[in-house]
């Protein structure tokens, strides 16, 4: 399997808090990465010095081999790293096939046109990746007016047109009901193998994560303590204490 | 030395004024979040009310001393029903909309004071017992202008203790932080909206009755105290006390010494020590990120195509107006011309703010870049129509690129205020570089060729020129361009995310928008015969934005609509009436009142409801 992404002692403080100090780890094409933790372990930090939105105090990431510290995110995304957010992030005064349109219209970097309609551009392509993550029903609706599940399901669609190579996923089915979240996962899931995909993923809910995940890395006050297969995760002393609040 | 010293004194007394009426300003603003343009009225109906009292009862100390205080507090009562009568109804309007609401306020203050007091300018007593001045190092000093000096300080340490030992203050300063929060909390937001009316309005009528003694009470003091509060607000960090406090310092010795230094351009240095402040310190000196209002435009819903008969409207409008001089006489023409003008200069600032949620408070700085870049070409190189008129978009888009790479860089109010300060800047610039813009007796003779020459022939490339702006405006808004500024403008964040460049996209439309009220520009200029600085001053700035906010925001046609009706009410009420503000401003408020989406917006409305149902 290839190597996609290479993370290497990532640093990051906010004032006096250490919030992430020295991660490292890999990820591969065909992998689906769990990044789990307690809350305020570092995770959305992680993912935000992943994709550029953050810079961090010291470390590298390298994408495919090539360092990506201090590129803005929307180079890091034309690089191949496709986002969904923890607190979905939606254009809302456009329908739903409009804002796969518009990821469309970016990937095509066909941004300033000044004449043709923004709407009948790619708009099969939109439905093709509306009806694959269950929304080209509800692709005419403006998406200011979605429930909060169906906007993890634009977003991913989003995120998809991209054509990404990675895909960081920050609890993609938080506010879910049990039902869509297994769903969703199964999507990704056979996107992965669809598309060779590698995606890295916090979550909440355990069942999703053993459920979906191939590897594990666990993360607590900003260090990685445990990293491996669902089940050696799930049989490590260290992330017992840390999620049944044993030892402190 | 002496002489710096008593400049540096008179430096402090400009301060403490100015950070009267700004610290009202910034707290209006910390918990409201309403832009209140109306408090530049306050000031000056504190400074009328003053006069009034201090005629009456200004012989001894107490009286005089009795007299702002009583103007002061009638003027914070006039604030609270403000609130009350007005800004209440609005809380769940678009925030712009208590913009235009308190402009309407300005307006009816205006002729409401010069009904009142008469329109010449009104020179009070003096002080009793402060009447002389003191030696400095033998300079003499207004007694008058220390009791000042020391009043800032005071003042400063009054709404302190107001603020940090008082039950009242905590919950200001609680809601200042958090609205949401401070209510579920308990706290009656409309009681406690009312009260920091009052207070931030007695302050400026506090600032205003000070001026009596100081200077002549006239009925331009009210624009011109708003705007260079804002500017100290903005310097000090919005809704800062102490920011404001160093910011009026900072100001007032700016312009004591700022005279000395650079007599050539006084009227721009403040502005451009707020635009150096804001490049370097994004939120001000003492502001924090936090308290950043969010960007003014709030997402609306998706702009929709038009389908079916009203796809045809723009073209059945077009034909309309292309009919109409077989019909009009001269007049008629001459409003219809200006209106469709206008038009384009609305719609053209449409772009920013109802697609990229950009409010430009200075939009008229292209507009009369467009007008001068004409009537210069015509004046001084005797360039032909054509010419001058492709020139005007061209001078104004580059005028734009260069401001808006500042400008984009900032967001909300801040981008507002480095709109204003670009706009101050080129309008100073005109004012005072006589030799080049003949300064303000302005360009006269800019007339059309023969050909064009009649007020039809003239209406009708007005017409061809601003409705093929408008035109290619509406689709670039349908077309990937505009949404692509919509979809920063909606979450900047997903945008970087997929690969948006947000800012540089935002400046291009910056130029855009520049070049196409250039262009409005530059055909005012032919269709006046002359232009004047005054084309770029605030008001017209305050004017296209309100022509926006009348029509709505939320639809294309919005403010072509709003133009039409702005111009047109005004140029009716202004040729029956003397009262042309008072009419013009209680029109504004009742249709704020009525239709807070904006009349388009109304109109759409009703349109959607009738097609559902």
């Amino acid at each position: 399997m290839s190597r996609r992404l290479a993370v290497e002692n990532l640093q990051r403080a906010f004032g006096g808090v250490q919030a992430v100090r020295g991660v490292s780890f890999a990820l591969d094409a065909g992998e689906v990465l769990a990044l789990i933790g307690p809350n305020g372990a570092g995770k959305t930090t992680c993912f935000n010095l992943l994709n550029g939105q953050l810079r961090p105090d010291a470390g590298t990431v390298r994408l495919d081999g090539v360092d990506i510290i201090g590129l803005p995110p929307r180079r890091i995304w034309r690089m191949g790293v496709g986002r969904t957010f923890q607190i979905t992030a939606t254009f809302a005064s456009m329908t739903v096939r409009e804002n796969v349109q518009m990821v469309l219209l970016s990937v095509h970097r066909r941004l300033f046109g000044l004449w043709t309609p923004a709407a009948s551009g790619f708009r099969d392509e939109a439905m093709a990746l509306l009806e694959r993550v269950g929304m080209g029903a509800q692709a005419e609706r403006p998406c200011g007016v979605l429930a909060y599940g169906d906007l993890k399901r634009v977003e991913l669609a989003m995120a998809l047109a991209g054509d990404p190579k990675i895909l960081l996923m920050d609890e993609p089915t938080a506010g879910m009901a049990p039902g869509e979240r297994q769903e969703l996962m199964a999507l990704t899931s056979s996107l992965v193998r669809e598309r060779g995909l590698a995606v890295l993923f916090t979550e909440h809910d355990m069942d999703v994560v053993f459920g979906h995940a191939t590897r594990i890395i666990v993360l607590d006050r900003g260090q990685l303590i445990a990293e491996g297969t669902p089940d050696a995760v799930r049989a490590d002393p260290k992330v017992q204490a840390v999620y049944l609040g044993g030892a402190a | 030395m002496s002489f710096y010293l008593v400049q540096f004194l008179s430096g402090l007394a400009t301060a403490a004024t100015l950070f009267l009426v700004s610290s009202g300003l910034t707290i209006v603003f910390g918990v409201t979040r309403i832009v209140n343009f109306a408090h530049g009225s306050f000031y000056m109906l504190g400074a009328y009310l003053g006069w009034t009292l201090v005629e009456r009862w200004g012989g001894t100390p107490l009286g005089f001393w009795g007299a702002v205080a009583a103007a002061s507090l009638a003027v914070g009562l006039l604030g609270a029903l403000m609130e009350v009568g007005l800004l209440r109804r609005l809380y769940r309007s678009p925030e712009l909309f208590q913009l235009l609401a308190t402009f309407g306020v300005v307006l009816v203050v205006q002729d409401a004071a010069s009904w009142i007091w008469g329109s010449e300018d009104l020179l009070g007593r003096r002080a009793p017992g402060l009447r002389g001045s003191v030696d400095i190092l033998d300079q003499p000093f207004p007694l008058y202008d220390l009791v000042l000096i020391g009043l800032g300080p005071l003042v400063l340490g009054l709404l302190w203790l107001l603020f940090n030992r008082t039950r009242w203050g905590t919950l200001v300063r609680a809601a200042t932080q958090d609205r949401d929060m401070a209510s579920a909390l308990g706290v009656d937001p409309a009681r406690l909206f009312t009260g920091v009316l009052f207070l931030g309005s007695a302050l400026a009528g506090l600032g205003g009755a000070l001026q009596v003694p100081r200077e002549a009470v006239n009925l331009h003091m009210d624009m011109a105290i708003v705007v260079e509060a804002f500017v100290v607000v903005v310097v000090g960090g919005m809704g800062s006390l102490t920011g404001a406090f160093i910011a009026s310092l900072l100001i007032g010795q700016l312009q004591a010494f700022g005279i000395l230094v650079f007599p050539q351009i006084t009227l721009v240095l403040v502005f451009l020590f707020m635009a150096v402040v804001l490049v370097i310190r994004p939120y001000g000196l003492l502001g924090r990120a936090e308290d950043a209002p969010p960007t003014a435009a709030s997402p609306g819903p998706p702009l929709i195509a038009a389908t079916g008969v009203a796809r045809w409207a723009p073209a059945l409008l077009l034909a309309l107006l292309a009919a109409v001089p077989l019909v009009a006489g001269d007049y008629a023409l001459i409003v219809l011309t200006e209106v469709v003008i206008l038009a384009l200069l609305a719609a053209s600032l449409h772009l920013l703010i109802g697609l990229g949620g950009l409010v430009s408070f200075g939009h008229a700085a292209y507009f009369g870049l467009g007008a001068y870049g004409a009537a210069l070409l015509v004046k001084h190189f005797a360039a032909p129509m054509p010419m001058a008129l492709a020139a005007a978009p061209l001078l104004a888009g580059l005028g734009a690129l260069a401001a808006g790479w500042f400008c984009v860089r900032r967001s909300g109010l801040y981008f507002a205020m480095l709109t204003l300060a670009f706009a101050q800047i080129v309008w100073s610039v005109t004012f005072q570089w006589y030799g080049v813009t003949g300064g303000d007796n302005g360009i006269l003779g800019v007339w059309p060729p023969d050909w064009a020459a009649g007020k039809a022939a003239y209406y009708w490339l007005t017409l061809a020129l601003a409705g093929g702006a408008l035109l290619l405006l509406r689709r670039a808004a349908f077309a990937p361009f505009g949404y692509t500024l919509r979809a920063g403008r909606d979450s900047a964040l997903r945008a970087e995310s997929v690969g948006i460049d947000v800012r540089r996209h935002q400046w291009l439309s910056f130029a855009l928008a520049g070049s196409a009220a250039g262009l409005a520009g530059g055909l005012y200029a032919f269709a006046k015969g002359s232009v004047f600085p005054t084309l770029m001053a605030v008001p017209v700035s305050v004017d296209a934005l309100v022509m926006v906010l009348m029509g709505g925001i939320q639809t294309l046609s919005g403010p072509v609509a709003g133009a039409a009706l702005f111009h047109l009410l005004e140029t009716e009420a202004m040729s029956r009436t003397d009262w042309w503000r008072l009419v013009l401003g209680a029109v504004i408020l009742v249709l704020v009142l009525a239709f807070p989406k904006g009349v388009a917006g109304f109109v759409r409305d009703l349109w959607t409801r009738g097609r559902d149902s």
